[in-house]
């Protein structure tokens, strides 16, 4: 049987497209998976969206799916990803009008039920204690980390393209092994090992060398031009990770297993919604060059309890910098710091910070606060460019800023208060 | 000697916690590695409370896993700090000195 090849074409929103293109033109994948929501980015696209109701789904869904639809519809791979954040339907809305420029007719899917912001009140959080409702209109967003049920439902439909809002990030990679393999929702190894292989492939580069060069001790070829991992996966679970040839970087033993203990407690007990996956046992070997066999894994039943992050409103942040360089720059930067502390004193600030940053005769000062009020937080950045003409000599380049904060709290909840749905646009289906 | 001679690691993070892989490179080390660097010892490197940190071992690739709790002063969120994620906290880790013997 020919192995499932599985690939990541995005670890993080930021990350970059060229090689997810790459990819989607060499790599002959049955699934390109892009993850793209950290912690806090749902948060944020939920303001988007409040905004603009047409916004909220990832500014660069659009970017990625041009650089890769092309690759993928020639190839027939499929596309799963929670670049849909916090409207997944104007994501795909987007999708189809993509598709339809490009005169591919394939289908996309929704799968919803990940915000559970409408459910929440009575839980506490475990960060402050409190219950949700206790945070009133300082609530942004609630969302549950939902398993591989609405992916697999989707891909069962014969979905394309499926456009997720908060997903585990590993079950991205695991329901379309479910949904190849008939992996039964109770055979806990398998999904243990498909776990693994949705952790290890989800950072992107991080397993084919990013995240990894020391130079002299730890070096990576052709880092520059680094390429993104892909898994060549068997009906038992086990897999091969490796990367296109003729790109940079590397997949050895060591960077699978910095990316096996990546945001990993308990190697033991790696909690995800369809399984607590065990990674004690898990084992590297090399095969060839850049290709390294996974072993080892295995998994327990689930917890019945879903994770959900629950942004809110948390107060301003400011911030200023400004250089002093040349002889007694270092004197001149804590005189600096100290009129800061001086000047800032209004109890609407609840923490600061003030920095020295480089050398004793190039220092950057920066100074930090979080406050209850836009306004306060304006004061910072104000107050270090007033050092221009009242503070010490010679201060120079002053850069300033202010942002709200969005804080992330997480609390459990039931696994099965959660609805889990997957749409194919224009049809009607529900997840078991 | 440092830890950065014998071994290599990475910072992740969730909310507040932070975790630190360490991992040797050459087997022949390990046993050194699991008596020195211990959850004691990680804790005085990082300026975190010995209550703070967790280590677990996996001794088949010859890694060590560190799990910091209130690493991050809030999590990335509500950090005042330049790196909110404190993904240079393993190469803080890893200039701790080895005190045992080079042999």
């Amino acid at each position: 049987m020919t192995p499932f090849r599985i690939g990541c074409g995005a670890g993080f929103q930021g990350d970059r497209i060229e090689p997810a293109a790459d990819l989607a033109n060499r790599g002959e994948l049955d699934v390109l998976v892009f993850e793209c929501l950290a912690e806090r980015t749902i948060a944020l696209a939920q303001q988007a969206r409040m905004k603009d109701p047409e916004a909220g789904y990832d500014p660069l869904l659009e970017r990625r799916l041009r650089a890769t639809l092309p690759g993928c519809a020639r190839h027939g791979t499929k596309i799963i990803t929670n670049m849909g954040a916090a409207n997944p339907w104007a994501g795909a809305a987007k999708a189809r009008a993509i598709l339809a420029e490009l005169g591919l007719s394939l289908k996309v899917a929704v799968v919803t039920g990940d915000d559970v912001s409408g459910s929440i009140a009575d839980y506490s959080l475990d960060e402050t204690g409190e219950t949700a409702q206790a945070l009133g209109p300082r609530l942004v967003s609630a969302n549950a980390y939902i398993g591989v049920s609405g992916i697999v439902e989707a891909l069962a439909q014969g979905a394309d393209i499926v456009i997720c809002g908060r997903v585990s990030d590993p079950a991205l990679f695991l329901a379309p092994l479910v949904h190849h393999f008939g992996w039964a929702l109770d055979d806990y190894e398998k999904l243990g090992r498909g776990t693994l292989i949705g952790h290890l492939l989800e950072c992107s580069a991080q397993i084919t060398g990013g995240y990894f060069a020391d130079p002299g001790v730890k070096d990576v070829p052709n880092l520059a031009h680094i390429g993104f991992p892909l898994a060549e996966v068997t009906a038992d679970g086990n897999a091969i990770i490796t990367k296109l040839d003729d790109t940079g970087g590397m997949v050895t033993p060591a960077t699978c297993t910095e990316q096996l203990l990546y945001e990993i407690h308990d190697p033991a007990r790696y909690i995800q919604p369809d399984v607590v996956a065990d990674f004690s046992g898990v084992t590297f070997t090399p095969v060839g060059p850049d290709r390294v066999a996974i072993g080892g894994a295995t998994g327990h039943p689930p917890t019945g309890k879903l994770k959900v992050s629950v942004a809110y409103r948390d107060g301003w942040q400011g911030e200023g910098q400004i250089s002093y360089a040349g002889v007694n720059a270092r004197q001149r930067a804590e005189l600096a710091r100290s009129i800061l502390e001086q000047r800032l004193t209004d109890p609407k600030i609840e923490d600061c910070l003030g920095q020295l940053k480089g050398s004793d005769d190039d220092m950057r000062l920066r100074y930090a606060a979080r406050c209850a009020d836009a306004a306060t937080a304006q004061m910072i950045g104000e107050e270090v460019e007033g050092l221009y003409l009242c503070g010490p000599a010679a201060g120079g380049g002053v850069t300033k800023s202010v942002r709200e904060i969005v804080a992330i709290a997480s609390t459990l909840i039931p696994s099965d208060s959660v609805l889990v749905s997957a749409e194919i646009l224009g049809e009607t289906h529900e997840a078991a | 000697m440092k830890l950065h001679d014998l071994a290599h690691g990475r910072t992740g993070d969730k909310g507040d916690t932070s975790n630190i892989s360490v991992i040797a490179y050459h087997a022949e080390d390990f046993d050194r590695l699991l008596k020195e660097v211990t959850a004691e010892r990680v804790a005085t490197q990082l300026n975190q409370p010995a209550s703070a940190v967790t280590r677990y071992v996996l001794p088949q690739l010859c890694a060590m896993n560190f799990v910091i709790k209130g690493a991050l002063k809030g999590g990335v969120t509500r950090s005042l700090a330049l790196d909110a994620h404190g993904k240079c906290l393993s190469s803080i880790l890893l200039a701790m000195p080895l005190t045992g013997s080079d042999t």
